[in-house]
């Protein structure tokens, strides 16, 4: 039988489906969680404000940093966060233009979770119907017109690897943090080891994103799925397990780090408004 | 010993409500169907039961009855299973039991469909072609952790359920650009054999449609062999793809150290 002469049954509608469980409730709560940090994200990237607790006054008394501005390139005009490298808003930034040090850092992860497989399938569903979920009719007018990730422009989700060799970089850029956020200027002013609320908030925030990016499927390929031979090296073997081993889990940390990495932005900022103190706990 | 192992078949018994799509080529519809249910029976054993005491011309396709062979693959309340690994008692009580052949290939007639369109493109994948062997006999030494990742894939019970819920087959009919979950498993075990020498990376990429799968894991879902078939086959070929066609690093790197 040729492959393009089949007598298919005929194409059921939208959300046609004779599904009996909640089949809606996954791509609705995929929908609110992922709009929800969309919303939060953005609306905290552009504040350009409390992204940081502490001030300049010595090395590591800086304290608390928000991961969605780390690392600070240009401190936002008026402000000394004592993170930037290159000091305040750059004069050739143009003027009216809203300038925010975050606008630098988020596109980054941003895009390492756009082109995520976890997060594709995900969003595929909750925001495109493509399918919203199994067994569930399409919308008609994608018909045969469906071009998955094949042709252009969901060919380029193929960048992945790419982003996550940013990713990783930023890993440690934030692990920097979490360690700084370890250490407290006293009264002699001199740094002191210490442990605070937010410090274990930040530690929390490195780990769940440590899980998420070192569990994504091109780093498995990567440090040795691409292999056929896994007995010609036990590194690779022993690493290609731990990596699976996170994989499994790949959707548990992809929500959990995006709940911390969100309630890390907030922490942060609600202490630096004043709303919240960030208490001390060992120091 | 479990609760249900010591129950006895068939002491308790309640009326089950069944829709059961009827039809061939030309079309069809649901028909109605009380059936007598006792406990520890599946939905396979009610279309028996209806086959034999209301409908003696109902088409089913079935053998094992053990879910081995693949043959009753259907929907089952809209999802894509094995009839003789359904049990009833999992299934809403008080609520009619639909039943329908799978959407994504030809009906022949009521439960049974067409699935040679598998096989046929089976036929085009290249074929297992093996390295010179290792051994003075003839023989080839492998390894364990070598074969871990193609045995879980030969657990495939060619059932073609992943195949019937794939939105590219059922929704949009890819069939003459697409291979399909299924395929791409046996293929995966092909390309991840380390005795295997062909390449299959740009057939996968052009003739086979990899890049319509778009990563909804429903194959996965509904495979009665809890076959990992996204993450463990498919998204692995992917990433073989992109090495060998979208990584401008890979294929630079090719150049200087080539297969």
């Amino acid at each position: 039988m040729s492959r393009s002469s089949l007598a298919l049954p005929q194409v059921r509608g939208f959300l046609q489906t004779n599904r009996k469980d909640l089949w809606w409730l996954q791509p609705a709560a995929t929908l609110v969680g992922l709009l929800a940090f969309i919303v939060y994200s953005t609306w905290a990237a552009f504040q350009g404000a409390h992204y940081f607790t502490g001030g300049p006054t010595a090395p590591f008394s800086q304290h608390l940093l928000s991961p969605f501005y780390s690392p600070v390139l240009w401190d936002a005009s008026g402000l000394e966060s004592g993170h930037a490298w290159f000091g305040s808003q750059p004069i050739w930034w143009p003027v009216g233009l809203l300038f925010s040090p975050a606008l630098f850092i988020l596109p980054f992860p941003g895009l390492f979770r756009f082109t995520c497989y976890y997060y594709r399938g995900a969003y595929y569903k909750a925001f495109l119907g493509d399918p919203v979920s199994c067994a569930v009719g399409e919308p008609a007018m994608r018909g045969d017109n469906y071009r998955g990730e094949q042709k252009f422009p969901l060919v380029l989700q193929n960048v992945h690897r790419y982003a996550l060799y940013i990713a990783i970089v930023f890993i440690f850029f934030l692990a920097w943090d979490a360690y700084a956020s370890l250490w407290f200027t006293g009264d002699d002013g001199l740094n002191h080891f210490g442990v605070s609320v937010g410090s274990l908030v930040l530690t929390m925030n490195v780990v769940l994103l440590s899980g998420y990016t070192f569990g994504c499927h091109c780093w498995r390929h990567l440090v040795g799925g691409k292999h056929d031979c896994m007995s010609c090296s036990k590194m690779r073997h022993d690493a290609y397990k731990g990596v699976s081993w996170l994989n499994t889990r790949h959707m548990l940390f992809a929500w959990m780090s995006l709940f911390g990495v969100g309630f890390s932005d907030l922490y942060v900022r609600l202490c630096s408004m004043g709303v919240w103190t960030d208490w001390r706990i060992i120091g | 010993m479990s609760s249900h192992a010591t129950q006895s078949i068939g002491t308790d018994t309640r009326t089950v409500d069944f829709r059961i799509w009827r039809g061939n080529v030309e079309g069809g519809g649901f028909q109605n169907y009380a059936v007598e249910v006792a406990d520890g029976m599946v939905v396979l054993d009610c279309v028996h039961k209806i086959q034999a005491e209301q409908a003696n011309d109902l088409a089913c396709r079935w053998n094992c009855k053990a879910g081995k062979c693949g043959s009753c693959s259907a929907e089952i309340n809209g999802k894509p299973a094995l009839m003789c690994m359904t049990r009833m008692d999992l299934l809403p009580v008080g609520e009619p039991v639909t039943i329908e052949p799978m959407q994504a290939f030809p009906i022949i007639r009521d439960l049974v469909t067409d699935v040679s369109w598998n096989y046929e493109v089976k036929k085009k994948i290249k074929p297992f072609k093996p390295r010179k062997p290792d051994n003075a006999d003839g023989t080839w030494t492998v390894y364990q952790e070598d074969v871990e990742r193609s045995q879980e894939f030969r657990k495939c019970i060619e059932c073609f359920l992943c195949q019937d819920v794939c939105h590219v087959l059922r929704d949009h009919h890819k069939h003459s650009e697409f291979i399909g979950p299924r395929l791409l498993v046996f293929t995966a075990a092909l390309e991840m054999n380390p005795l295997d020498t062909e390449n299959r990376l740009a057939d996968l990429k052009n003739r086979d449609g990899i890049g319509y799968c778009n990563i909804t894991k429903c194959c996965t879902k509904v495979c009665p062999e809890h076959i990992t078939i996204t993450d463990n086959a498919i998204i692995p070929l992917k990433e073989r793809v992109v090495d060998e066609f979208y990584d401008p690093i890979t294929r630079l790197m090719r150049i200087f150290r080539p297969r």
